[in-house]
This record gives structure tokens, sequence and C-alpha cells, in this order.
């Protein structure tokens, strides 16, 4: 299968709220179909980053090309189709089945009136197959767990089958054991369909395991970018969190392992 | 596998879709059910063969008048306005995602009614000057809302806010001018304030007539961007809804039609709050629910304005109706609000 290549990058982007500049000019350019992870500290700009890759805030100054041309200027439903982002919170609709909800996101592939066509109901079906949900189809979303609510949502952005992926945070507020799963089939779909996955992650160990690239911002600017073993050394997270900390190698994985040093329980000076 | 999982997704939304076409199909039998009792009932009941005549044009002594001038009139207003006032609560209430949400509780009935009153009392106009002064003030009211609620980040809180605020502010201007107005205007005023069928008149109905068949298609052609509107800002706006533009749109349509009906028959109490929350409990979701809101709140005025004709002793306005039953359903959500933390 041909994987989708695109040039997807920001030019010293300039973004923020309403009187508060929170990235100060980030250049990066996204690696094609590889998972890429940005970390970083609370209120560092990561959100707000990918907010802004994702148009949903508009650069001060700067731009972010989706394939040479500023996102904003890209018609939404032709970028739509292009990109996706699974907002942090999404807000839950009353009453709906889980299958009418993962069916909003083929939005950008119909056109106003049509009903389900075919096509709708295949990438509908596919994508709730590789997120395991398929039996939850006809459940109202308001009976679900967190984890399945958490799957519902991927499913819904993948039925929009874009070939770059942004995710806020995906991981949040699920049990670590849901937490590996939700990372373990955004693996899978990368894998598979050579989707370029974009997303925030909290959880530093998780992000050196599951990342194919790390972005590190520090107060709205990139500090530091690259493979999880170049970006996750005791200096670097010391930079970038302020935490003093032996990096170890994950046993399971290989990828590096931050173990943080706090005031107590520090048992002799380790060797990083 | 992947044809089973088809099979499976697509039985469950046969299965809503059959939901959704029965109940609609009942809606708009007891509609028609209601719309021949309105033609039907009156002070004397004719046969209904002498009803159809005088309704075909036929003159026929007493018939004519009482079913062309009074009944017919009468029944298009509450069909019109009920499915503009069901419609118009229901969009309000998806985009804003929250139940108070509606053009009562937000101030654009008390800018139409305030204009209205002030036409009447101050200004001693009457017929078309008011009702074209109420459209305008309600329009201009959601504008203000909307743009003061703006800000960088379009919020629904601040809108709700300013919305009660506003609302609470022309109240007061309406008290006022009811204090100072001169008696004899009171009554038109009145009307204003508690939605009535009576006195309709024919000519008085086209604009309200063209706004519904209008703006109700645009709502209809909308829908599915409203759908997606619910799941909020970011998750709307990703997937390629033009938010801002669409939140207009379906603002100004709802307004318009909300402006045109209680230009015609007063603010009728809690059906645009209503219509929406009966049809989904009835409809359920995942197909659009826009067409039932409006079914809904045509039944509820034609339900509610037989009841206050003939149900008492005293003739009762159809907004005194639809205000007890609406009453206790906004204590409930008010309840609900207080135990949940939220709606």
């Amino acid at each position: 299968m041909m994987k989708p290549t695109h040039t997807f990058k920001t030019e010293a982007a300039v973004a923020g709220y309403d009187h508060k500049t929170v990235i100060q000019g980030v250049s990066l350019v996204i690696p094609n179909n590889k998972i890429s992870v940005i970390i970083g500290a609370n209120g560092c700009g990561k959100s707000t980053l990918l907010k802004a890759m994702a148009r949903l805030i508009k650069p001060t100054s700067g731009e972010i090309t989706l394939d040479g041309k500023p996102v904003n200027k890209i018609p939404p439903k032709q970028l739509a189709r292009v990109l996706g982002l699974l907002p942090q919170s999404p807000i839950v609709p009353e009453g709906i089945s889980v299958a009418d909800l993962v069916g909003r996101g083929r939005f950008p592939h119909q056109s106003w009136l049509s009903g389900w066509r075919k096509q709708d109901y295949e990438a509908v079906a596919e994508a709730m197959e590789i997120m395991d949900i398929t039996e939850l189809a006809n459940h109202h979303i308001d009976e679900l767990s967190g984890g399945q609510r958490q799957r519902v949502w991927i499913a819904m952005a993948l039925a929009q089958q874009t070939d770059i992926l942004l995710l806020d945070e995906p991981t949040t507020f699920l049990d670590i054991t849901y937490q590996v799963e939700i990372l373990d089939l955004l693996t899978d779909l990368n894998r598979k369909r050579g989707t370029t996955i974009v997303m925030v992650l909290h959880d530093i160990n998780l992000s050196a395991r599951y990342a194919d690239h790390i972005f590190a911002l520090h107060e709205g600017k990139l500090i530091v970018e690259g493979e999880p073993s170049e970006v996750i050394t005791s200096e670097r997270v010391n930079q970038i969190f302020g935490l003093n900390c032996t990096v170890i190698k994950d046993p399971v994985s290989g990828s590096p392992f931050v173990v943080p040093r706090g005031r107590y329980h520090v048992q002799q000076e380790a060797t990083s | 596998m992947r044809n089973q999982s088809i099979e499976f997704i697509m039985a469950g939304r046969r299965k809503r879709r059959r939901r959704w076409s029965l109940v609609t199909g009942l809606l708009v039998m007891l509609l028609v059910i209601l719309c021949c009792a309105m033609l039907l009932l009156g002070n004397t009941i004719y046969p209904i063969q002498d009803v159809v005549r005088a309704l075909s044009g036929e003159s026929i002594k007493g018939v004519s008048f009482a079913v062309n001038t009074i009944r017919l009139p009468r029944m298009l207003a509450g069909l019109f306005a009920g499915f503009a006032f069901g419609i118009a609560g229901h969009t309000f209430q998806t985009m804003l995602r929250n139940p108070l949400a509606n053009p009562n509780v937000i101030g654009i009935t008390s800018g139409s009614s305030a204009a209205a009153v002030f036409c009447i009392t101050v200004l001693h106009a009457n017929g078309a000057v008011v009702s074209a002064a109420s459209v305008l003030a309600g329009l201009a009211t959601v504008t203000v809302i909307y743009f003061l609620s703006r800000g960088r980040v379009f919020s629904i809180g601040r809108l709700i806010l300013i919305g009660i605020g506003l609302q609470a502010m022309l109240d007061a201007v309406i008290s006022y001018l009811l204090l100072v107005g001169a008696q004899q205007d009171i009554p038109a005023a009145i009307r204003w304030l508690t939605g009535s069928l009576n006195g309709s008149q024919l000519d008085e109905l086209p604009p309200l007539m063209i706004a519904v068949m209008v703006l109700t298609p645009v709502v209809v052609v909308l829908g599915k961007h409203l759908d997606l509107l619910e799941l909020g800002e970011q998750a709307a706006s990703s997937l390629g809804v033009h938010t801002d533009k669409t939140r207009v749109a379906l603002i100004l349509s709802s307004v318009g039609m909300i402006a045109m009906a209680t230009a015609t028959t007063g603010p009728i109490a809690f059906v645009a709050f209503l219509s929406g929350p009966i049809a989904k409990r009835l409809v359920g979701a995942g197909f659009s629910n826009a067409i039932p809101a409006g079914l809904v709140g045509v039944n509820l005025v034609l339900g509610a304005d037989l009841i206050g004709q003939f149900a008492f002793e005293t003739r009762f306005p159809v907004g005194v109706i639809t205000g007890i039953l609406g009453a206790p359903y906004l204590v409930f959500l008010l309840i609900r609000m207080n135990r949940r933390g939220s709606l």
C-alpha cells in the first residue's frame, strides 16, 4: 500500500488566546507516517500548538502550512479530509448511539443532505473494528465507561479517514490499562495505514515508548526535537520539566525511562 | 467479518429510522386531528359538510363567517406559530447544548415584546408597524447578545448569561411602559405579553407563513452541521464545519421565525422551550429532530388552545395553558441541574 505523504509544518508560528501569547515562534516539520509526541510542562503551550495546527486558533504571526498552503486558507471540509483532530474534551451529546456518533466523523466526505452511503458504512464499520467497539454500535454513549468512550471518540476521528491525525491528550483520565490499550491501537493505525499521528501526551515514559519523534516545548518555544533516545536524557528532562531525574532503559521496550529524584526516598547516587 | 459489522450497524440505524418515521407520522396525524377540531369546534358546531363547503368558498349564512373569518385564521396562526416556536427552540437548545437556552430565556422574545409594547403605548401605532418593530427588535436583541458574548472565542455560557441579563432589563422596560401607558392601550399591549390566537386575521398571516416556509428548509439543510456543533466548537471545526457562519445562519433563521410568530400571536409561553425535549424523548437521537420538534410545537399550541377554549368555564388564551404545562418542566430542570451540578 502506498503510504500517504504530506508536508505539514509550522514556520515561526506565534499563537495564543485573548491577551496572552502562548506559542512564541515555533518552527517544526511533522515527520510523515510517524508517531510524533509533543511534550512539555503544564502551560508550555502543547495544546495551543496542536490547536493552531488544527486551525482552531489562528496564528498571530508565522505560518502553519499543509502541502505548501496555509491551513487557514484551505476550505474547511477539504482540510478535514486530510487532517483530523480529536479535542481533549469533546462534548457528549445526550442519548446518541455509538454508531451514529462515529458516523458524524463522515461529515467531510458527505454532501449536505445525503444520508449514509456504502462507503460511510464501510468507514464506520472499519473504524469501530479497529477500536474494537463493534458490539457497542447500538448502545447509547452515556452508558459507556470512560475508556470505552475514548475509543468511540477515536473511532469517530478514524471514520474521518484522514492521513494526519492530531490528538490532544487522548489518554488523560484513563486508567493505565486503557492508556496502554489506546496507545497500542494508535500504533496499529500508524503501522497499518501509515497515518501520521501527532499527539500531546502527559506521561513522559509512555511518550518515550510510543513516539518515533518527540517535540519538547518549554515556555512556548521548541527547545529540542528528535528520537526519544536523543530527547529523553537527564539534562534535557531537567531543561524541559525542571525535574531532577535519572534516565534508565525501559526493561520492556528499551526506550528511555525517566525515574524522578525527589528529596526523599533516594537510596544512592545513581549513575546516569 | 466486515460485512457482518456493516449489517449490524445498518440494522440499528434502520430501527432508529423506523422509530423516527413512526413518531413523525403519528405527530402529523395528531396535528391533522387537532386542525380539524379547531375548524369544527366553536360556539356552534356546524356539520362537517357545511364546514368543508364554507372552506371551499361557498357562502353559507353563519358558517362562512365563523369558519373562514374566525376559526381558519386561528387554526393557521396556531399551526405556523407553533411550528416556528418548536423548530426554533429546538435549534437553540441543540446549538447551545442547554435546555434552558431558548429564545424566551435569553431575551429575544422580551426584545420583541418590549418593542411592541413601546409602539402601542408610546407611539400609539398598530398593526403592521407593531409587527415590523417587534421583528426588528428581536433581531437587534439577538445581535447585541451575540456580539457581547463573542469575545475572541465564542462562549455559550457568556451568551446565556448576557441573554438573561438583557431579558431582565427588557422586562423592566415593559413593566415601566405598562405603568405609564394610557389605560386604553393596555389590553392591546397585554396581548404581546401572553400569547393568544384570539382575533387572528387571515391577512396578518402571510409574513409568518412565508418565514416558516423559507426558513425551515435552511434549518433542515443545516441539520448535520447542527449535529456537529453539538459536539463542541473544536470537534465541529475540525470536522470541517464553518462554525461561525453556521451559527449565524441558524440563529438568524430561528430568530426570524420566532420574531414573526411572536409578531402574530404574541409569545406563547414555553412552546419553544418544551417542544425540543418532548420531540427528543419521543424520537430518540440519531436523526434530525428539527421537523418532529416543529410538529410537537404545533400540537402543543393547538392542543392548549382547544383546552383553553373549551375545557373551563372561562376561556383562557393559549399562552396561559402552555404556561401551566411548561412551568413544572422548568422546575424539574432546575432541580435536576441542582442535583447533578450541571444540565
